[in-house]
């Protein structure tokens, strides 16, 4: 779907700085674990829980790997990062809740500022709001409940749908994976479990919404979703945070399990705040004649690692990325995508543009790998960069690794400055300075936010222009 | 009342290099000049000059509309006073649709005191006009979804100047060889499409090498310019004089700015204007 400029004309748009930077009290909490991380925190967080024994051995085990796995010596700085001065697990209220009128005020509040419940009457089939470590409010349309459609938070999963996690949980991303992905193993809390059965396409987005409220908080949700064969379904996750002086740590964990002819599109749009270290793992397995894409929005916190991959397992597999990466003043995007092409006649496409300003960093950051055997694989790359000032800075790092003949790869890269012509051109027709570079930016990143639904489009629009504003004098 | 568009011993210089040494003129809402001269001469420095583009200095001298002076405001204020630059060569700006980027460009230039991010004009209104305008000038409706000059061809691109022409209709126009690198049929459409904007409402100054732009929109003042300077002013015989015998007789007349031009050449000319024809 195509969306206009002007259908992102923001009329609400008169700060320069981030919007969401607000919080709510903390003093009213439910439960609150100490800073810092040991066996101690991980045994408590299993017993609030209430977990059965498999899933505490699980992330006691995860915890070792952390400890024992070196931080990673690429990427963007992490020498801020105190995993000792972080709070691992917070719950802030009781349950999760079906009715807003349930939550508590100034949870709902935020909700509201965010305008979650609005968008869920008009254009989405389910929601799930993670507040904190938990999930405290939860809907999925009725007709969808009665199709066998799951969706719930993956705590509730646990314990509602033992098989079907215990058959899935880890296996797309094993704790071993990355320091990060141990980390998450250990202290996972909340995110969304959903299992679309065969043949069942959703129309509308689910979409999850993930806010921090707490300073120096931890948020480590752990998403598993299953599309079975045939089906279909879009998931949207949002995210933002409030300012604090002092960092908060973001590091999730998305598998995803795509089946034969299905499709998956996980759309995000990330907007935490400038003190936020979002380190997240994303992968999911595609099967024969499946598609996945990820759509990736990267507009906010201070250092983002993030490079959504697809290992594409059987023949007629497809997989996409789709990646927007802005980065401003204090911040690093270091985000890409990763290709695994692991069976015959697979095809991917990764697409990336990064927008740098004010000093800001933005990197691309992306594999293709064709193992042996997995001939007439087919994959195309293109990574544009577009920076606005001498102060800013853009990388490229592609790697590719082919270890099959005949196969067809192509990988285009390009880094553009904003040209002095294209502003007096634009200016010249009465635009200001800065409404034209928000156009030229906008136009940049046009052939990505086409693919977005039409709310979701005119939302990136209107966070590119907040991001924008006052970038010139 | 008619507004009236003034250079008065203007001096422009492009990375410290003097290229207009002292021109002036005046232009009439309603009045159509055309302004012709060699390669190098300074025409499109002129051009650029007027709308303010940051890399041309005004170091003397002045431009002013009905006495409100120009020199220290940016192209989006002059734009905002009434002047319109017809590109010679436009530029390209991925993704930004044709409509979205016009319909910016009206709202602002028909409310001057907008702020960004207020109010557009409205939706119906806008499209309704762009259609009847791009009717006028034989335009296919897709080109408003297309991005802008992106992929067009030398004449989609002079045409779509015009649109933007007609779409803002400026108190003073300035077109710069906009009738260069077209086929015939290019340019007629193109002079076509300006003699039917052109009316009391609207000044106009023609830089052109060709004659056919100005067949179609006849010029009461021709003015050519040597070496940086306004050196004759005349009627459309002037123009037709050039066109037949070319700039030998100009030359001939003022020996002191040939004798200036050959040395200009040798520094600027290639910089500051393209060898077009």
């Amino acid at each position: 779907m195509s969306t206009d400029l002007q259908t992102a004309d923001p009329s609400d748009v008169g700060v320069g700085e981030y919007k969401y930077g607000f919080h709510d009290p903390t003093d009213n909490y439910v439960f609150k674990s100490r800073k810092g991380i040991d066996r101690e925190i991980v045994y408590q967080i299993s017993a609030l829980k209430n977990e059965p024994e498999w899933m505490r051995d699980y992330r006691l085990k995860a915890l070792d790997i952390f400890f024992k796995k070196p931080m990673p010596n690429w990427g963007g700085d992490m020498s801020e990062l105190d995993f000792q001065d972080i709070f691992y697990y917070v719950r802030a209220s009781a349950g999760q809740e079906k009715s807003w009128d349930d939550v508590p005020e100034d949870i709902r509040k935020t909700y509201d500022r965010l305008g979650i419940p609005e968008a869920e009457k008009k254009y989405l089939a389910g929601v799930k709001a993670q507040y904190e470590s938990e999930v405290v409010y939860g809907s999925l349309q009725e007709d969808l409940v009665k199709r066998g459609v799951v969706f719930t938070d993956t705590d509730s999963a646990v314990r509602d749908y033992p098989e079907l996690v215990k058959e899935y949980f880890g296996t797309v991303i094993p704790s071993t994976d990355n320091k990060f992905a141990a980390l998450n193993s250990a202290v996972w809390s909340g995110g969304s479990f959903i299992y679309v059965p065969k043949g069942v396409h959703i129309e509308f987005p689910l979409q999850a919404y993930f806010r921090i409220n707490t300073e120096n908080m931890g948020q480590f949700e752990r998403t598993l979703i299953i599309v079975d064969e045939g089906a279909s379904i879009h998931y949207v996750e949002g995210c933002t945070a409030p300012t604090y002086s002092s960092e908060s740590l973001h590091s999730a964990v998305v598998e995803i399990i795509v089946k034969r002819g299905a499709r998956c599109r996980y759309t995000t749009i990330q907007n935490w705040s400038n003190n936020v270290y979002n380190l997240v793992t994303k992968r999911a397995m595609a099967y024969g004649d499946s598609l996945m894409e990820w759509v990736d929005g990267n507009l906010g916190s201070k250092l983002t690692m993030k490079y959504p991959a697809i290992y594409l397992m059987e023949p007629g597999a497809r997989g996409e990325t789709l990646s927007i990466a802005f980065a401003g003043e204090g911040q690093h995007q270091d985000a890409g995508a990763k290709m695994v092409h692991c069976a015959p006649n697979t095809s991917s496409r990764i697409i990336s543009k990064s927008i740098s300003k004010g000093g800001g960093r933005s990197s691309y950051r992306g594999l293709v790998k064709v193992i042996k055997g997995a001939e007439n694989c087919k994959s195309n790359v293109v990574c544009d960069a577009l920076i606005l000032d001498s102060e800013s800075r853009s990388d490229t790092y592609p790697y590719i690794e082919i270890d099959q003949e005949n196969v067809a790869i192509e990988h285009e890269a390009s880094v553009s400055k904003i040209a002095e012509d294209q502003l007096l051109y634009l200016m010249s027709r009465g635009m200001t300075e800065s409404e034209a570079s928000a156009m030229i930016v906008t136009g940049f990143i046009e052939p990505l936010v086409k693919e977005l639904p039409m709310e979701y489009a005119v939302e990136m629009n209107r966070l590119i222009e907040l991001q924008m504003e006052g970038s010139v004098g | 009342m008619v507004s009236i568009l003034k250079a008065d011993n203007l001096q422009v210089s492009v990375d410290g290099k003097p290229i207009l040494k002292g021109v002036s003129f005046e232009i009439a809402q309603g009045q159509v000049h055309a302004l012709m001269g060699p390669n190098g001469s300074g025409k499109s420095t002129l051009a650029y000059a007027l709308v303010g583009h940051p890399k041309y200095e005004i170091t003397g001298g002045s431009i002013s509309i009905d006495d409100v002076v120009l020199n220290e405001l940016d192209p989006c204020e002059r734009a905002r006073k009434g002047l319109f630059l017809a590109f010679q060569y436009p530029v390209t700006i991925p993704g930004v649709k044709v409509a979205d980027f016009l319909r910016h460009a009206v709202s602002n230039i028909r409310n001057p005191d907008r702020k960004e991010g207020e109010g557009l004009i409205p939706m119906r209104e806008f499209r309704k006009e762009l259609r009847s305008r791009m009717d006028e000038l034989g335009m296919d409706p897709d080109f408003a979804r297309r991005y802008l000059n992106e992929g067009f061809s030398g004449g989609e691109k002079k045409r779509m100047e015009i649109l933007q022409l007609a779409m803002l209709k400026p108190k003073f126009a300035i077109l710069d060889e906009t009738d260069s690198g077209l086929d015939s049929d290019a340019v007629r459409v193109v002079s076509e499409g300006l003699q039917k904007l052109c009316g009391p409402e609207m000044g106009v100054l023609i830089i052109t090498h060709h004659e056919r732009l100005l067949e179609y929109n006849v010029p009461q003042h021709t003015h050519v310019m040597l070496a940086g300077r306004i050196v004759e002013t005349g009627d459309a015989s002037l123009a037709s004089e050039l066109h037949s015998s070319g700039y030998a007789g100009v030359r001939e007349r003022h020996p002191a700015e040939a004798a200036e031009e050959l040395v200009d050449k040798s520094v600027a000319g290639s910089i500051v204007e393209p060898a077009t024809v």
